[in-house]
């Protein structure tokens, strides 16, 4: 298997450690994740740290529902999961008006960008759509350098403003996954 | 239909809320939020009105964040079948202040009584068992709720889970705020913490 990345992104890609260092600035406390190999290296960093949770799921809408109990508990929270766990959270997302608790989530993105997979392509053409029409604000990075930029700002407007929001990480960042020649 | 030998859920929820201290608790969707605001309304009471399925994991994470305080969650077998997997992900994390409380009537109460997977063949303690919740009961008398309720407070030896048996008669609606940022703001100014 290799990945169909941009060049410069192939190999030991830091942006992960990027954006762990963000989500620690910001205090984040509790870590609930549904894996996803866009987000593994940020996940380790998550299980080793001493001051993060990491939080196996089995289903991304338990990470919602999560995060409001987190918050009412004093701890700011984020959710990892990859674009075809965002559908499973929908209902759930409405706890997030309605109790107005800081939500921040980091997707990682499929079905787009060179996706050999047309089962991944419904859900990820439509995650973004499916978040504003839940009312969760989304952010983009689709290249590392603009990681920590757009992860401060993310952290930011869902912690300081309890602006709901997603970031995206691009297929383009993460490298689409090839299993066929 | 009523059986016989079955719990009251009224008087289930007040036995299990009556010497509360610090407990924070969390009312499921349907009647059992209303059950807990029956008992008496508290600034520590986590009242539901949606999210289908997710009482468990809002106690996860209440639990996490407040490791001595007891957290308490109270809800239907219809709401829990709904989040199962949350029972595998609290078993795995072994909250040690967290409780778990299913009032199951065997029923979908609030939309009619339709029989739910509970009445024939799900079992919830054994459910709760298999995703590691060791200390998980079966409760089926007044003295083992009041038993289970001194339990909570033990926050040294959860999770814990019981399931309690109660009669399905539907009974006066009596309703907690629908407010979800004064109910959430409530408990977290009662816990200490400031406004954003």
């Amino acid at each position: 298997m290799h990945a169909r990345a941009d060049a410069a992104d192939t190999t030991a890609p830091n942006w992960p450690n990027d954006i762990f260092a963000t989500l620690q600035r910001f205090d984040v406390r509790q870590v609930p994740y549904v894996p996803d190999a866009g987000h593994s290296k940020l996940i380790q960093r998550v299980l080793s740290s001493s001051t993060m949770r990491g939080i196996p799921l089995t289903t991304e809408e338990e990470g919602v529902a999560l995060l409001a109990g987190a918050w009412a508990g004093g701890q700011r929270g984020v959710l990892l999961m990859q674009s075809s766990g965002v559908g499973n959270c929908i209902n759930m997302l409405s706890l997030i008006p309605i109790l107005r608790f800081p939500f921040l989530t980091l997707v990682t993105m499929r079905g787009e960008w060179g996706e050999f997979n047309p089962w991944q392509v419904p859900m990820g053409s439509t995650t973004q759509g499916v978040f504003e029409l839940s009312g969760v604000q989304v952010l983009r990075a689709s290249n590392a350098a603009e990681v920590p930029a757009v992860l401060e700002a993310a952290a930011s407007q869902a912690y300081h403003a309890l602006t709901p929001t997603a970031v995206l990480l691009s297929q383009r960042l993460i490298g689409a996954k090839v299993f066929t020649k | 239909m009523s059986k016989a030998n079955l719990l009251d859920r009224r008087q289930v929820v007040s036995a299990l809320l009556a010497n509360r201290k610090d407990v924070v608790a969390i009312g499921g969707l349907g009647a059992s939020t209303n059950d807990m605001c029956a008992a008496g309304d508290h600034a520590r009471n986590f009242y539901l009105w949606g999210g289908m399925g997710g009482a468990a994991m809002i106690g996860l994470g209440l639990a996490l964040a407040q490791p001595k305080l007891p957290v308490l969650v109270i809800t239907g077998d219809g709401e829990m079948l709904m989040g199962l997997g949350s029972l595998a992900t609290i078993g795995l994390q072994r909250p040690s202040n967290l409780s778990i409380a299913v009032l199951d009537n065997e029923a979908y109460g609030e939309t009619g009584g339709q029989t739910s997977h509970t009445s024939a063949a799900a079992d919830l303690v054994g459910i709760a068992k298999a995703c590691g919740i060791k200390d998980s009961q079966s409760i089926s008398t007044m003295a083992e709720v009041e038993a289970f309720a001194k339990a909570v407070h033990d926050v040294s030896a959860g999770p814990r889970f019981g399931n309690l048996k109660i009669d399905s008669a539907s009974l006066e609606r009596i309703l907690p705020t629908r407010d979800g940022t004064y109910i959430l703001n409530r408990i977290r100014g009662d816990l200490g913490f400031q406004p954003i």
